[in-house]
């Protein structure tokens, strides 16, 4: 499968924790994700949510997600039409809550990526292509369980279309 | 070869004989959540027509977070986690009780050996009790609660040795900091992090769930210590059984091992906005505060409270200053006020709000006014943490140092305050 879409980086670029992508004083009192996808990356960038458009791709440095096990982070995320994140790194839990509600991660360095860029991610392949520089590069293979999961569109179609785990 | 406490465990619950980096389908013993996470959960597992938990020893749910309910918004979230408990039968402790990660063990629902996931990044709090337990979206925990087992990758495991005593008015929050300090944020991503050394025989149970409860916050998957008397006689004094308990055999292979001094740790805080931001208290003396917070899944127990008690007894905050407190369970409230450490804190010029998350996530309960610092003895100290990303700084440390900066109303190594 290949995605491509308009870049958004953030500032702080290392460590944007799940706290910062839907904030406590929304995620607590409001479970509607299309409602959420409103104050996405608040704290850190007020006009994002304002700005994204369906298919953007969020580029960033290395443990993306760590903090909080809030899955309003990825489901959110994906309600604003965010297609994918690139970054160096991610925690442990967000990495695997992204996969099961079908938002796909793609691990490489970031550095080369700037904001506003136009890049294209071949989920099979793992190549990682800048439109405006032609720059390229190889992502670290996505795993197994994890391509499974998001071939099945999630965690939870996958159970059952299969009744059970199926993931080796 | 020997193994790790987290491959024996994951062995044991796969029924394979499983090492490092292998993918398991496990038996998982228990699941929680808590009302920030649990809609998404009872929304999967309706959909998947979930009748009872497959989990060995069932589920539970608590309404910890936005506790007692602040909005309209959230009693709708409280009212659906209330009927889905009851109609599916599944215990939930209700306003008022506490915190999860208190509730959990106390209940006896985690025992030493277990396999534990909950929809709460801090559920590796269990990991004080021999158990490796872990937070997890609540799609995940969804799936163990319908399936009762789960995936999971055997994580590699670091081994952290804390040789020496601690200090006078240095405690497990202390070292916990330090250690996420050398080791970062991210430093023990995925991994199993298994704590050994005099200073960790030494420490008191409620010492090992507060570093065990930091653990995610350099990124662990799992924080499991090891099984002694201490572990026996917490079980025993509140009448559960000893469960199956799990050691790390001396030839297991670990990834890394980190060496600490406990005689060289002193008071700590961990600046804004991030939790390994660790620095010695006395650096920061003048930063003034205008909120101090004793409370949470970290630092929310008796002996925490306590142990402020002990500085604030006879003594008065300081004007500037708005100290919060928030016991960790019902249980917890009741032992303080039984030993006369809720009166000392109340006369100290406290404010007790209801036993649970208090402040700490920001929804109520305390949120910070624009400009202002807070010194909390949360786990998170992130950018709009409690409610107000308006120029809000969080300093992390231990109940000592919140007590001691409460006095001063600025950060305060409790080593300079008399008894």
């Amino acid at each position: 499968m290949r995605l491509s879409g308009i870049v958004h980086r953030f500032s702080p670029n290392d460590d944007i924790n799940t706290d910062y992508i839907i904030s406590g004083r929304y995620k607590f009192k409001i479970d509607d994700m299309n409602e959420l996808a409103k104050h996405v990356m608040e704290d850190i960038s007020p006009e994002f949510s304002g700005k994204v458009r369906n298919g953007d791709i969020i580029v960033a440095g290395r443990n993306f997600g760590c903090g909080s096990s809030r899955e309003q982070a990825p489901r959110a995320l994906k309600a604003a039409g965010v297609s994918a994140v690139i970054a160096k790194s991610y925690a442990r839990i967000f990495y695997r809550s992204c996969f099961n509600v079908g938002l796909p991660l793609v691990e490489c360095d970031t550095d080369w990526i700037k904001d506003g860029d136009i890049i294209t991610v071949d989920l099979d392949t793992g190549e990682v292509a800048d439109a405006r520089t032609g720059q390229k590069t190889k992502a670290k293979p996505i795993p197994k369980t994890m391509q499974i999961l998001l071939q099945d569109g999630g965690l939870i179609p996958h159970l059952r279309k299969h009744g059970d785990f199926a993931l080796r | 070869m020997g193994k790790t406490i987290a491959e024996k465990v994951l062995s044991s619950h796969s029924e394979l004989d499983c090492s490092a980096g292998e993918i398991v389908i496990a038996s998982v013993d228990f699941c929680m959540s808590q009302d920030g996470t649990s809609t998404m959960m009872i929304r999967e597992l309706e959909s998947l027509g979930f009748k009872s938990p497959k989990t060995t020893n069932g589920m539970t749910m608590v309404i910890d977070h936005n506790s007692p309910c602040p909005s309209v918004d959230v009693a709708k979230i409280h009212t659906r986690m209330r009927d889905f408990a009851r109609a599916n039968s599944i215990p939930l402790f209700d306003v008022g009780e506490g915190i999860c990660h208190q509730l959990v063990p106390e209940s006896g629902k985690v025992l030493p050996g277990d396999l534990v996931v909950g929809a709460d990044s801090h559920t590796c709090t269990y990991g004080a009790l021999n158990a490796c337990s872990t937070g997890l979206g609540s799609t995940d925990v969804a799936a163990a609660a319908f399936t009762g087992k789960l995936w999971f990758k055997v994580p590699d495991t670091y081994s952290v040795i804390v040789n020496g005593k601690m200090p006078r008015r240095v405690g497990a929050k202390d070292l916990m900091l330090s250690v996420i300090g050398s080791v970062t944020a991210d430093g023990a991503t995925y991994k199993s992090v298994e704590f050994s050394g005099e200073a960790i025989d030494a420490s008191s149970m409620d010492g090992r769930f507060t570093m065990a409860n930091m653990a995610v916050e350099m990124g662990a998957k799992f924080c499991p210590f090891a099984f002694d008397s201490k572990t026996a006689s917490w079980l025993s004094a509140r009448g559960l059984g000893k469960g199956a308990n799990v050691s790390c055999d001396p030839d297991a292979i670990c990834e890394k091992k980190y060496d600490f001094d406990a005689s060289d740790i002193v008071p700590k805080v961990a600046k804004p906005h991030a939790v390994d931001n660790v620095v010695d208290a006395s650096t920061l003396k003048g930063t003034k505060i205008q909120q101090a917070f004793l409370g949470t899944c970290t630092n929310g127990r008796y002996s925490d409270l306590e142990a402020a008690a002990r500085i604030l007894k006879g003594k008065h905050i300081n004007a500037g200053v708005r100290l919060i407190v928030a016991p960790a369970s019902r249980a917890v409230l009741v032992e303080a006020i039984d030993g006369g450490v809720y009166a000392a804190l109340l006369k100290a010029g406290a404010t007790f709000v209801a036993p649970g998350c208090g402040p700490c996530v920001g929804t109520h309960a305390g949120i910070p006014g624009d400009g202002e610092n807070v010194i909390s003895t949360a786990n998170r100290n992130f950018k709009g943490r409690m409610g107000n990303n308006k120029d809000v700084g969080i300093y992390l440390a231990s109940p000592e140092t919140v007590a001691a900066s409460s006095l001063t109303g600025e950060i305060t190594d409790p080593r300079e305050v008399k008894e």
